[in-house]
C-alpha cells in the first residue's frame, strides 16, 4: 500500500489507521472537514514517521467538491492503492425521530456522501485495475433497533452498496472491505451511558482493519467477538425482537 | 472546569469535585521535532511514556523526569515537576520554551519567557488553573544510549548523608536517597544514596522500556502494612546494599521509574489508601531541623517505606507557585491511619514553616489554607491569572480565607 487516501481523517479510528500506514512508509492523502484538527494530525504523522502527507479540508456534503478532490489526491502521490472511508456522525436518534429534516441530514452525512465517494473511487479503481476500498460501517447496520435505527439505516444502505461494489469489482481486481466495528473507545462512541468498560482502543481496531485489507477479507467485525454477538442478534425472530428494548 | 491528564497527582489538585474535568487524552499529537537541537513540540496530553518511545531511539531524553512516566506534558508543567537532577537541571518548567494557553473565553495565548510572560510564570506550577495548555515546546537532553551509570552507597546516619551529598552533587547528574525513617538513635536517618550519570558510548544498549508486566490485582487488607512489616521491609532494604558501595550500569527504566513496573502498586495500602507528604526546607548550617523531623516520624511509629531525600539546587524556575527551592526535600508516604496521621502532618507543618520551608501541592491532600498561604506568599499575585471558569478541589481548599 504505497498511496493511501483516508476520508474523515480526524476520527480516532482514522488517525490510528493513518499512523499504522505511515509507520509502514505509506504516502497519505487526508480529507476532513476541519483544517485545523487535520493539520495537527498531519504534523503528528510527519513528526513521528517522516510521512509524506497531503491534506485537503472540505465539507463532505458538498458533492461538487468530490471529483476534483479525488483528482488532486491522485496528483499528490500518484495512483491510489487504497482508500478508507471513516467519516460519519453518531447522530441523535431522539431528534431524528422528532424531525425528518434531522434524519435527512444524518443520511446525507453518514450515507449519501459516502455513496458519492464510493462511486467515484469504484470507477477510478476499476479503470486502474487494482486497489482496495475499505468502508467503515457499523454493527448498527445489521439490524434496526429503536435506540439508533436512523444511524443504522445509513449504515445498512452503506453495507448493501459496498456489497454490490465488491461483487461488481471482484473480477476487475479491485477489493472492497466492509468494516463493522462494535463499540470502540473513541469520542464517537463516548457518552456516559454508553461507554463500555471493555471497549477496545482505536489502535487495536486499526490493526484489525489493516490486516483485513492485507488479507482481502470481505467483511470485518472488530473486535472479533462482535461477529458472534451480531449472529445471535440477527437470529432472534422478528416477533420476539420487536418486544426487546435494544 | 479543570484540565485532567492522567490523574497521578496524589491529592486533590487534579480533581474538581462537583465541577467538570477537561480530559486531555486526545491531545496526544507530536507537532514538531528538531532532531539536531532536540527541541520537541507536542500536545499537552502526550505522556512521558509516549515521549520516551519517540525520543530515546533518536538519542534524546527528558530534560527532567519525575518518578513515574505515566504523566502528561501538561501535568509536568502544571505541577512544575522535578526529578533526581534538580540540583543541576532545575524543574521541568526551566526547559519549557513556549506553550499555548487556551482560556475559557476562547482566547489563545502563546506564552514564553518573552511573550505573555506573566501567564508563562503563572501557568508553570499553576496547577492547571490558568487555562488549558494545548501544546508545549521544550528542550530535550542529548544521550548516547539508554543506560545509566549508577553508584549506590550506604550511609549510616544523616551526617554521612550530608558528606556524600556534598561530594556528589558536582559530579553526578542524578542523586537521590532512600531513607529508613523508622531507624532511631545513632542510626537516625540511615539509608542508601544513589547517584548516576547517563552512560557514555554508543556501544551500550539503546533499547526502550517495556510495558509493566506486574500488577497488584486487589487492594491489600488494611493490616498488611503496619509498623512491623514496614520495619522489616526497611531493614531488609537497607541490608540489600550488602557492600557499602556498588557500581553498575542499569537501564533508565528501573533507575527512574521503579514503581512503574507494578501496575496499581497503590493497592498495597488497602482501601483506606495513603498520604504523601513532601516538603523542602532551606539549607542551613545546622542539621537540627531535618533531624527533628526524622525524630518525630520515628517517634510516631508511623513508618513510610518510601522515604526519599534529595538536595534541590539553586536553579530557579520561572514558575510563580513552583515548589522546589534550594534546600533539602523529603518525600514520605504514610498509610492512612486517620486522625493519627493527620496530626503528625500538622506537627510537621509547624516545623517546616518555622524554618521557611514549603509543602508540595501535587502531593498534598490535607494542608490547611493557612499553611498553603504561608508556603506560597505569591498566591495572591497568582490569583489574578486564574481563568474565571477554572477551579479545583485543591484550590477551593487552600484559597479560603484564613
Amino acid at each position: 500500500m504505497q498511496n493511501v487516501l483516508i476520508i474523515g481523517a480526524t476520527s480516532a479510528i482514522a488517525q490510528a489507521v493513518a499512523r499504522q500506514f505511515a509507520e509502514r512508509g505509506a504516502n497519505l492523502v487526508l480529507w476532513a472537514r476541519s483544517a485545523e484538527k487535520m493539520g495537527i494530525v498531519a504534523s503528528d504523522l510527519r513528526t513521528r514517521y517522516q510521512a509524506k502527507v497531503v491534506i485537503e479540508a472540505f465539507d463532505f456534503v458538498d458533492f461538487s467538491h468530490h471529483a476534483p478532490a479525488l483528482d488532486r489526491a491522485i496528483a499528490a502521490h500518484g495512483e491510489l492503492h487504497a482508500a478508507i472511508l471513516c467519516h460519519g456522525s453518531l447522530g441523535d436518534q431522539a431528534a431524528s425521530q422528532a424531525d425528518f429534516s434531522v434524519t435527512d441530514q444524518e443520511l446525507l452525512t453518514n450515507c449519501r456522501s459516502a455513496l458519492s465517494f464510493l462511486t467515484l473511487l469504484a470507477n477510478r479503481f476499476e479503470q486502474q485495475g487494482h486497489g482496495t476500498i475499505a468502508v467503515i460501517s457499523s454493527v448498527a447496520g445489521d439490524r434496526g433497533r429503536q435506540s439508533n435505527y436512523v444511524y443504522g439505516t445509513a449504515k445498512a444502505a452503506l453495507n448493501t452498496f459496498a456489497q454490490g461494489l465488491r461483487n461488481r469489482l471482484y473480477s476487475k481486481g479491485v477489493h472492497v472491505l466492509t468494516v463493522k466495528p462494535g463499540f470502540v473507545d473513541t469520542p464517537h462512541d463516548r457518552s456516559p451511558a454508553k461507554r463500555a468498560r471493555s471497549s477496545p482502543p482505536p489502535d487495536r481496531v486499526a490493526r484489525d482493519i489493516i490486516r483485513a485489507i492485507d488479507r482481502e477479507q470481505c467483511v470485518l467485525y472488530t473486535p472479533w467477538f462482535w461477529r458472534w454477538i451480531m449472529l445471535i442478534i440477527n437470529l432472534i425472530p422478528e416477533p420476539i425482537f420487536r418486544k426487546l428494548k435494544l | 472546569m479543570l484540565p485532567f491528564g492522567l490523574g497521578r497527582s496524589y491529592g486533590d489538585s487534579c480533581l474538581n469535585d462537583g465541577g467538570d474535568l477537561l480530559v486531555t487524552e486526545e491531545l496526544k499529537h507530536l507537532l514538531a521535532f528538531d532532531a539536531e537541537r532536540g527541541m520537541m513540540r507536542c500536545e499537552a496530553g502526550v505522556t512521558l511514556d509516549e515521549l520516551l518511545r519517540f525520543i530515546v531511539p533518536r538519542g534524546w531524553f527528558l530534560p527532567v523526569t519525575p518518578g513515574t512516566k505515566f504523566i502528561t506534558v501538561g501535568g509536568a508543567i502544571a505541577n512544575d515537576i522535578h526529578g533526581k537532577n534538580h540540583h543541576r537541571a532545575g524543574t521541568f518548567g526551566c526547559h519549557v520554551t513556549k506553550f499555548e494557553l487556551l482560556r475559557s473565553t476562547g482566547e489563545r495565548l502563546i506564552c514564553s519567557p518573552t511573550e505573555n510572560t506573566a501567564q508563562f510564570a503563572a501557568t508553570i506550577g499553576g496547577l492547571g488553573l490558568t487555562g488549558l495548555i494545548t501544546w508545549a515546546e521544550f528542550q530535550l537532553l542529548r544521550i548516547e544510549n539508554s543506560m545509566i551509570d549508577v553508584e549506590e552507597l550506604q550511609f549510616a546516619n544523616l551526617d554521612e548523608f550530608f558528606a556524600i551529598s556534598a561530594e556528589s552533587d558536582a559530579d553526578f547528574a542524578y542523586t537521590v536517597s532512600w531513607v529508613d525513617c523508622l531507624a532511631e538513635g545513632p542510626s537516625l536517618g540511615r539509608g542508601i544514596f544513589m547517584r548516576g550519570n547517563h552512560a557514555r558510548g554508543d556501544s551500550l544498549s539503546h533499547r526502550l522500556h517495556r510495558p509493566p508486566r506486574l500488577g497488584v490485582p486487589v487492594e491489600f487488607p488494611d493490616f498488611a502494612l503496619n509498623q512491623y512489616s514496614i520495619q522489616a521491609f526497611n531493614t531488609l532494604y537497607y541490608a540489600k546494599a550488602l557492600e557499602a558501595f556498588s557500581r553498575k550500569i542499569v537501564h533508565y527504566d528501573p533507575f527512574f521509574y521503579p514503581l512503574d513496573a507494578v501496575n496499581h502498586w497503590n493497592r498495597i495500602y488497602g482501601r483506606r489508601g495513603f498520604f504523601q507528604y513532601q516538603f523542602v526546607i532551606p539549607f542551613s548550617g545546622d542539621r537540627k531541623v531535618i533531624r527533628e523531623i526524622f525524630q518525630r516520624i520515628a517517634a510516631s511509629g508511623q513508618g513510610s517505606f518510601l522515604a526519599v531525600l534529595k538536595t534541590f539546587g539553586e536553579r530557579r524556575s520561572p514558575g510563580m507557585l513552583s515548589f522546589p527551592a534550594p534546600g533539602l526535600t523529603l518525600a514520605l508516604d504514610f498509610a492512612n491511619q486517620g486522625w493519627e496521621t493527620l496530626s503528625l502532618f500538622n506537627e510537621l507543618d509547624q516545623v517546616v514553616l518555622a524554618t521557611g520551608g514549603r509543602i508540595y501541592p501535587a502531593k498534598d491532600a490535607r494542608m490547611p489554607a493557612r499553611v498553603f498561604q504561608e508556603c506560597y506568599p505569591r498566591w495572591e499575585e497568582f490569583r489574578q491569572y486564574i481563568d474565571p471558569a477554572f477551579s479545583s478541589s485543591f484550590w477551593r481548599r487552600v484559597n479560603s480565607p484564613v
